[in-house]
Order: structure tokens, then sequence, then C-alpha cells
């Protein structure tokens, strides 16, 4: 349905559930994809499995130099990034009264910090192209708040304010700056949860069931594809109606 | 007229769309060349590539008018 021949796309955290799938969506929409993660065994097994137009970069986003040198070797190893999709993320729960310095800030690096930087790497091309996609993935939890997760929470939200402000700088240049809030969906980080805490969640869940990694990339493709031209600063909530906003 | 001037200005003419005869010394891009903020970082990235010279952030905020461009990049030529 959506065409992206002759688009090459960063994805962070592809090596995880839900980039994965991101990547494999704009892969067979006919995008390059550049695949990144800190875990290059899983990052070179998804570049095999899809063949041609894959390319892995390995980046630590807790690392501000190897993070600012990515949007180059991506453009670099495919040309250019017309769509960076800044989907890594890390967790470290705890209690608000009991979370460490280190546990905030190591939070609020990888999983904003790094947004901040790679967003600003990649506009230069974008600009000049006047085309771009980005598309960050928040999550329910920056929206509605979660016990033992303010520090992914005010990430995630953060997030949020930070492409509605990109989005304002750069919509007449052609680049569109959305976000994607996934609700539960079945992914390695979900799969922590207990069989107890699985079905407390899904009540909470209309369409009673946790989401799928690929209903999360189908909501990326669209908004980096040509047709979601007009759809800036928005965030799509993909949370089978557990929060209506 | 120096050979840099005359890119200058032809940079920013097709930049902004605007009369070369407008492009003076002193015209400010945002105050008198219709500007925006955004208008004057891709006129200093249009700089970059054209003669192969690194503006940083700071120093880009200096350049407010033709002749700061002109002045910055024959300096830092």
């Amino acid at each position: 349905m959506f065409d992206l021949t002759g688009k090459n796309a960063l994805i962070t955290g592809a090596s995880g559930g839900i980039g994965g799938a991101i990547a494999k969506a704009l892969h067979g929409a006919g995008a390059t994809v550049g695949l990144s993660g800190t875990r290059v065994e899983p990052l070179e097994a998804l570049a095999a499995e899809l063949g041609e137009r894959a390319h892995v970069l390995p980046c630590n986003l807790s690392d501000a130099e190897a993070v600012t040198a990515l949007p180059k070797q991506a453009a670099e190893a495919m040309g250019s990034v017309d769509i960076l999709v800044n989907n890594a993320g890390i967790t470290r729960d705890n209690l608000f009264m009991r979370m460490s310095d280190d546990e905030w800030q190591s939070v609020l690096d990888v999983n904003l910090t790094s947004t901040f930087r790679l967003c600003k790497g990649v506009l230069r091309g974008m600009m000049k192209a006047r085309w771009g996609r980005i598309v960050n993935i928040s999550s329910v939890v920056g929206a509605t708040g979660n016990p033992g997760q303010g520090n992914y929470a005010a990430a995630k939200a953060g997030m949020v304010g930070m492409s509605k402000s990109l989005a304002y700088e750069v919509a007449s240049r052609g680049i569109t700056v959305n976000a994607v809030a996934p609700g539960f969906i079945e992914t390695a980080m979900t799969d922590k949860l207990t069989d107890d805490q699985k079905s407390a969640i899904l009540t909470q869940i209309p369409t009673g069931r946790m989401g799928t990694p690929e209903e999360i990339a189908a909501s990326v493709l669209f908004l980096a594809s040509a047709e979601a031209a007009y759809l800036t600063g928005t965030t799509l909530h993909v949370n089978g109606g557990m929060a209506m906003l | 007229m120096s050979d840099i001037a005359d890119r200058v200005k032809k940079i920013v003419v097709e930049h902004l769309s605007v009369e070369e005869d407008k492009v003076t010394e002193s015209a400010s891009f945002i105050d008198d060349l219709g500007a925006d903020s955004l208008d004057t970082v891709e006129l200093v990235m249009a700089f970059e590539e054209e003669f192969g010279i690194e503006i940083p952030d700071d120093a880009a905020e200096t350049i407010q008018t033709f002749g700061d461009a002109v002045k910055f990049i024959s300096e830092a030529q």
C-alpha cells in the first residue's frame, strides 16, 4: 500500500521486537534500512534475513560521541537518511523514593537525549532534500504515568514535547515529526511480566489482548509514507483502547 | 566586488528569492530580506558547502547581514 522505494531509513533498537518489526515493515515497502542497536548478532541476523538493502550500524546510545556519529555513518552507508525511527529504549524501574540519580539519568540519556542528538544529526540532509520523516517511539506510559517508571515516563513524555517543537520548526521544509505511543506489546520487555501481572493488565485493555510488534510497525510505516505528509506533531496511540487519548 | 561577495550574493538571491540590488552590505537577512530563523540556518549550510568551510553555531549566530557573511567567509578561507 505504501511505497518507500528509494528512501533510506535509520532505525534504532532494531535488535528488539518492535524495532525489528519496524525494520521489516519499512524494508518490505521498498526502503533501504540502517539497523542500529547495541547487540551486533541480532542485527546481523536481521540483516541476513532481509537480504539486500540492509545495513548494520551498531551504536551504544549511552555514548554521546557514538550517537553523534551515527547519522553520518548511516548517510555514508545508505547515501542519505530520509526516515529516522527513534525506537531504542531502556527501562530501569524503581519506586520514585528509591530511584537513584544513575537510574534516572541513564534512562533519560538513552531514551530522550539520544533521540535529540539523532534528530539533530539527520535534519541537515532532510532540510536540503526538502523531505524527511521522523518517527519517535514514545509509550502509553508517557501519557498516563506508571508506578515504578518515573524516569521512563518522563523520557517518553519528553519525546512527545520535543517532537511537537521540532515539528513546528521544520514543517515548512517537508519534514514531519510524529510519535507513536505503544501500549502493552508482546516483546521481551513484557515477557518478563508474571502471568498474574499480564492478566491484570489485560483487564485494562478493551481489545482483550496485547498488541503485536507488527501493529506498531504498521503505524510507523504509515507515518513514514509520502501519504502522511499532512500529519505532523501528532502522537498515534496504539494501545488496544487501553488509554483513549 | 570580490568573487566571494558575488558567490554569497548568488546564494542569498536564490535562497530568499529577493532582487539582487536589495542585497547590500548592511542588508539584514531577517529584517531586510524576509528570512526567518530557519532560512538563516539554511543560508549558513549553503555557505559551508559553497566555500568548503565549517561555520560553528556560535559564529553562525553573529552572521546577521550580507556584509557579515562576506567578512566571515573571507576570513575563514
